[in-house]
């Protein structure tokens, strides 16, 4: 544990503060080599189960799940060494325990069955993902060497909206897969830009809230405990509004839409500490959606398998995925059935990625679940704690943004898995299967670090401040 | 693999993932720091007994401080602000400038219209005793009641109000 204690006393200051913010790196390198020991022992135990044997991967996955980290480390210890010392660890954990999951399912014999009779071969996605991470890591190390201050992105806050934008509305232009349009494909890569998007519109929501606050919170009248808005500055809301049902109406895409009005409407409330604000984004959100569910027949589907998820209509269609997830929650029951002895790879299509939850919810049990959610509420409360500390408005709203994006996403997916809302094509951060993702969220990690590192390093020290010496100080 | 064995690597993976859970918390436990938030009603009403709170559950910095030795005695520690937008923000005194305004850089950056982008600053002289320093402001850094003009020595607990923001400094 390293307390550096920065003793600012010059020979003419008599006053001491030793308050030396400890850098808290060394914390984070014992965490982070438990973060990897974890998913080591996992794999172990996956490898014992499945094939009676330790697997011979072992070596190679643990050293590369290792280097990886260090690699962040390092970087963090070089170009952010007050950060938080939390986030990092927790990211990593999450990483390896969605690669072991996903290395586990490709172990299965059904889905591989499943690969050939569609694709006519399978390949592994275990290796892909940690190819994936390692891009993600590269990500995250760019953002801290060249991002020296997040007030920089203040710069491009309508630039980023523009970006954002385009972004979300490039995937309309592609073919739709599996009824969500929400991949761009160029060449052999196929993109999820709604997963960079919400970091970007992060950037403009914070930007542009930060100026218009005083606007919104200040012109208002109270009515029954709340503040009423004036009508014209509904405008900003009602615009978001509008775009995130023209994603769910385009693009079909339930969760991102939600996402993005989600976060809106908790920057809004952080910028404006004004409760009706979330009053009219509930209300709106629920017309929203109950008035695009009523026309669009994909959002019908997914209510449908939402509400009568054992429903003979429901299993003969598309949609028996989302009863084979509930019964692997609950044949997993409190402790889970021991990784790698669960059957959740009865899920089928999309068993490594928007359902891996299920896995963990059978393998694991109802312990391990609440254990992995408990990891991502630490994420968001560093997030939180990090908006708390940061001294200035953008950085706050930026932090909150980010945070507040990244706990919609785990209700929306984890929630849908588990049948308390309908489901939506989103994925569990770093532990779903899907390159997109794991380099969207090390990135997002990457901009909290940095932020929090600017949040929590001592003011620098004292400089001889050559006014003071010529400045007479009057007495009296 | 014998049952027994999966068995209990599947309990003591699931003991292993609590342990890092528990861990991490307890690393939150030992990292409160930083800028301290109290709770913006209860500090307009009576400011008496959050103070005595206060005193009751000293920061582990403030213990750290006292076995110093060199401190000035009856010195002020940290830096409140009182009342503003920015409420129950506390930047502890370490000997270094402080300095208040809207511009990013700034120590504090205040979120009022009424104040200037680099509006005043804060600075310990050589004796320790803690200065104010109107940096050309449009509206003016007063201390109690009365305009600035020079730089002038903080008595403890005095309000330094700018614009709609007051701070003091105490112990």
């Amino acid at each position: 544990m390293s307390s550096s204690t920065s003793t600012t006393n010059t020979a003419n200051t008599s006053t001491i503060g030793s308050i030396g913010t400890p850098s808290r790196r060394n914390t984070e390198l014992a965490l982070l080599v438990f973060a990897v020991v974890i998913p080591v022992f996992a794999y172990v135990n996956v490898g014992l189960a499945v094939n009676d044997e330790v697997p011979t991967g072992m070596i190679g996955y643990g050293l590369g799940l290792g280097g990886l980290a260090g690699v962040a480390h390092l970087v963090v210890r070089k170009f952010a060494p007050y950060a938080d010392p939390l986030l990092l660890p927790l990211a990593t954990l999450l990483n390896g325990l969605g690669l072991v999951a996903i290395w586990r399912l490709d172990q299965s014999p059904r889905l591989q069955q499943r690969a050939e009779n569609l694709f006519g071969a399978f390949s592994p996605d275990a290796p892909k993902q940690l190819m994936y991470s390692a891009l993600g890591v590269a990500f995250f190390a760019a953002i801290l060497v060249f991002l020296k201050d997040h007030r920089i992105l203040q710069r491009y806050t309508y630039i980023s909206m523009v970006v954002a934008l385009v972004l979300l509305v490039a995937p309309v232009f592609f073919p739709a897969v599996n009824g969500a349009k929400i991949w761009i494909s160029i060449g052999a890569f196929t993109i999820q830009p709604g997963e960079f998007a919400k970091i970007i519109i992060a950037i403009f929501f914070s930007g542009y809230l930060m100026v218009k606050r005083d606007a919104l919170a200040l012109a208002s009248r109270r009515f029954m405990g709340l503040y009423l808005p004036r009508g014209r500055d509904l405008g900003p809301i009602i615009t978001v509004w509008a775009m995130s049902l023209l994603i769910l109406v385009f693009e079909t895409d339930l969760g991102t839409s939600l996402l993005f009005f989600g976060m809106f409407i908790v920057v809004l409330y952080v910028a404006t500490e004004r409760t009706s604000w979330i009053v009219f984004g509930l209300l709106m959100s629920g017309i929203g959606a109950v008035g695009v569910a009523s026309f669009e027949p994909h959002v019908q589907e997914r209510v449908d398998a939402w509400l009568n998820p054992f429903s003979d209509q429901v299993m003969q269609g598309n949609s028996e995925q989302m009863a084979q997830s509930l019964m692997a929650f609950g044949s997993g029951g409190v402790l889970g059935t021991g990784l790698g002895q669960g059957d959740s790879d009865l899920i089928g299509f999309a068993a490594n990625s928007d359902f891996i939850f299920a896995t963990f919810g059978e393998e694991l049990g109802l312990a391990g679940v609440m254990a992995i959610l408990l990891l991502y509420a630490l994420i968001v409360e560093r997030g939180i704690r990090t908006a708390l500390a940061a001294r200035d408005p953008f950085g706050k709203l930026l932090a909150v943004g980010l945070s507040s994006a990244f706990a919609i996403q785990v209700f929306v997916v984890a929630g849908g898995v588990m049948g308390l809302i309908p489901l939506s094509g989103m994925t569990m951060p770093f532990v779903a299967y899907g390159g997109s993702s794991v380099i969207a969220n090390y990135a997002l990690i990457g901009i909290l670090i940095r932020i929090s590192d600017t949040a929590r390093r001592p003011a620098p020290a004292p400089a001889p401040n050559p006014d003071a010496e010529m400045t007479q100080v009057v007495r009296p | 693999m014998s049952e027994l064995t999966l068995t209990v690597m599947r309990l003591g993976f699931l003991a292993v993932l609590w342990l890092f859970v528990i861990v991490a918390v307890q690393v939150i436990r030992s990292d409160l720091f930083g800028t301290r938030v109290t709770q913006r009603g209860a500090a307009r009403r009576d400011a008496r007994p959050q103070q005595a709170a206060r005193q009751s559950a000293p920061p582990p910095q403030q213990q750290r401080q006292s076995g110093g030795g060199r401190q000035r005695r009856g010195a002020p520690t940290k830096l409140v602000v009182s009342e503003g937008t920015l409420t129950g923000t506390t930047v502890a005194l370490q000997g270094q400038t402080i300095t208040l305004g809207r511009a990013h850089d700034s120590t504090i950056v205040l979120d009022d219209d009424y104040a200037s982008s680099r509006h005043a600053r804060i600075y310990p002289d050589r004796d320790g005793q803690w200065i104010v320093e109107d940096l050309g402001s449009t509206n003016g850094t007063y201390l109690d009641r009365t305009r600035l003009t020079t730089p002038t020595p903080i008595p403890p607990g005095a309000p330094i109000r700018i614009g709609k923001t007051v701070i003091e400094l105490r112990k």
